[in-house]
């Protein structure tokens, strides 16, 4: 039987930055998810999505995964599609992360066998990255009986292992106590600073502070405000960027 | 009540000094149910797998034709197989009715349903929690079913386990296709039926204890799978 895909094959292909989108819109029982004119993410740095719950931010990056087809509108990946040979350039931590029901190792291993890394090597290089995010330790254990904190440590590190030029985190550090969120903001910070692209969803704004170079903020669905981080957050252009700094709740 | 009491005791001394003929009738039973459910997995598995993961016009309505046959009254398969394989059916030349691959057929009929629904269900429910991570590790839909498969995999061997539990426990269709008949296709069902109504009740007992203990060790095994199904997928 023919199989279009299999483990160990080669699926490295030209850099699939800058990652453009181009008049995006998503609308659900009448209502504008998502409306964005245009958005290119390149360059080097991380930049950081944030906005009040429900404006678009998830949806947009799901979106520019090609995770999520828009109702109109189109994501180019340094002038292409995404499509599935390209996903071994790219990382992704999703909101909820999935583990697979394999031991830590095993789901690291994983991601880097599906990139076409050789059985010997995707397990040394699983250790070296577990090592790395102090997992090692746990390597034999259930990847699902991990603390929250353990779980998305390990998800970040199954997204760097296989060395993205481009990497989302849906809110990485939500729910997590203070030891954990330090962790994986050390984590993402050595990523950008070894030149891997981020671009990120911060549920508080002090974590956007601390880790973006640039701000977007959005508000219903569209890009309100697209600046440098100390510019966003010592001038804020929109009076909605305002309210939301200042904390006033936004409908 | 003596007669029962003594049938009792020639019942438990008819399984523990493993009587050739109940040994006979248990074995065929096995390998009867045993092939019948290795043939509706290769079947229903790839139905269930096919309707989990892909959507086209129609799709409900087979989900529930699907679902709803899980409940088939195993004497209409039995007719309706019978009708097939009788000398004036579609398949009368192949002479196949009063022999086990009538029974196979039959009972592979009844437990094809039974997998393609559960792992359908199973399989669904896997791939809305893993296909964005999948899509992630850049897989093609063939290697993301394949991972899904094994990610459910004691869920799915719970689906084989009810299938064979139904196939094992049944009368109706094989004793109207394989007909009961001594050495070649008595299984502990039938047999069970025909010594009741023959008044040996011994035997009848004997096969009832036996088909009993198959049922409860389905039951462990599907528990205990459950059970390591939970550990490897929660906290």
């Amino acid at each position: 039987m023919h199989e279009p895909v299999r483990f160990g094959q080669q699926t490295a292909t030209k850099p699939i930055l800058p990652v453009t989108a181009e008049r995006l819109f998503v609308r659900r029982k009448g209502r504008v998810l998502l409306d964005v004119e245009a958005l290119t993410i390149g360059g080097r740095g991380t930049t950081v999505l944030v906005g009040p719950n429900g404006a678009g931010k998830s949806l947009l990056l799901n979106v520019m995964a090609g995770l999520r087809a828009p109702d109109s509108g189109r994501v180019l990946w340094n002038a292409e599609p995404p499509n599935r040979q390209r996903y071994g350039r790219f990382g992704m931590v999703l909101q909820r992360p999935v583990l697979l029901r394999r031991s830590v190792r095993a789901n690291v291993e994983y991601a880097l066998r599906a990139v076409g890394t050789s059985a010997g090597q995707a397990r040394a290089e699983a250790d070296r990255a577990l090592e790395g995010a102090g997992l090692l330790a746990l390597a034999n254990a259930s990847a699902r009986v991990l603390s929250g904190g353990e779980m998305q440590r390990l998800a970040l590190t199954r997204a760097l292992a296989t060395g993205p030029d481009l990497l989302f985190l849906d809110e990485p550090t939500s729910s997590l106590d203070p030891a954990s969120m330090q962790t994986i903001e050390a984590m993402v910070k050595s990523a950008s600073e070894d030149g891997m692209r981020i671009v990120l969803i911060a549920h508080d704004l002090a974590q956007a502070r601390r880790l973006g170079d640039e701000i977007i903020f959005m508000h219903r669905g569209k890009i309100v405000e697209h600046a440098p981080t100390d510019r966003f957050f010592g001038a804020p252009a929109s009076p909605e960027a305002k309210d939301f700094i200042a904390g006033k709740i936004l409908i | 009540m003596q007669d029962f009491a003594a049938s009792f005791f020639e019942a438990f001394r008819l399984v523990a000094g493993l009587d050739s003929g109940l040994i006979e009738i248990v074995w065929l039973s096995l390998k009867v149910s045993i092939t019948a459910v290795f043939i509706a997995t290769v079947i229903g598995l790839p139905l269930g797998a096919f309707l989990a993961v892909t959507r086209f016009p129609g799709r409900s309505i087979v989900i529930v034709t699907v679902t709803a046959l899980m409940g088939l009254p195993p004497v209409v398969v039995g007719l309706v197989v019978y009708l097939l394989l009788s000398n004036a059916g579609a398949l009368g030349p192949l002479q196949l009715l009063y022999t086990p691959t009538a029974m196979i057929i039959a009972q592979t009929i009844l437990v094809v349903p039974i997998i393609a629904a559960l792992a359908r269900q199973t399989l669904e429910d896997l791939n809305g929690e893993y296909r964005d991570q999948l899509m992630l590790f850049g897989l093609g839909s063939l290697a993301r079913l394949r991972t899904l498969l094994w990610e459910g995999r004691y869920s799915l061997m719970t689906a084989l386990l009810a299938g064979f539990g139904r196939a094992v426990a049944e009368v109706g269709a094989v004793i109207i296709v394989g007909g009961n008949i001594n050495h070649v296709t008595r299984v502990m069902t039938t047999a069970i039926a025909l010594e009741t109504s023959k008044g040996n009740l011994a035997l009848a007992l004997g096969l009832g204890l036996i088909l009993l203990i198959i049922a409860f060790a389905v039951n462990a095994l599907v528990f205990l799978l459950r059970a390591a199904a939970e550990r490897s997928a929660y906290a």
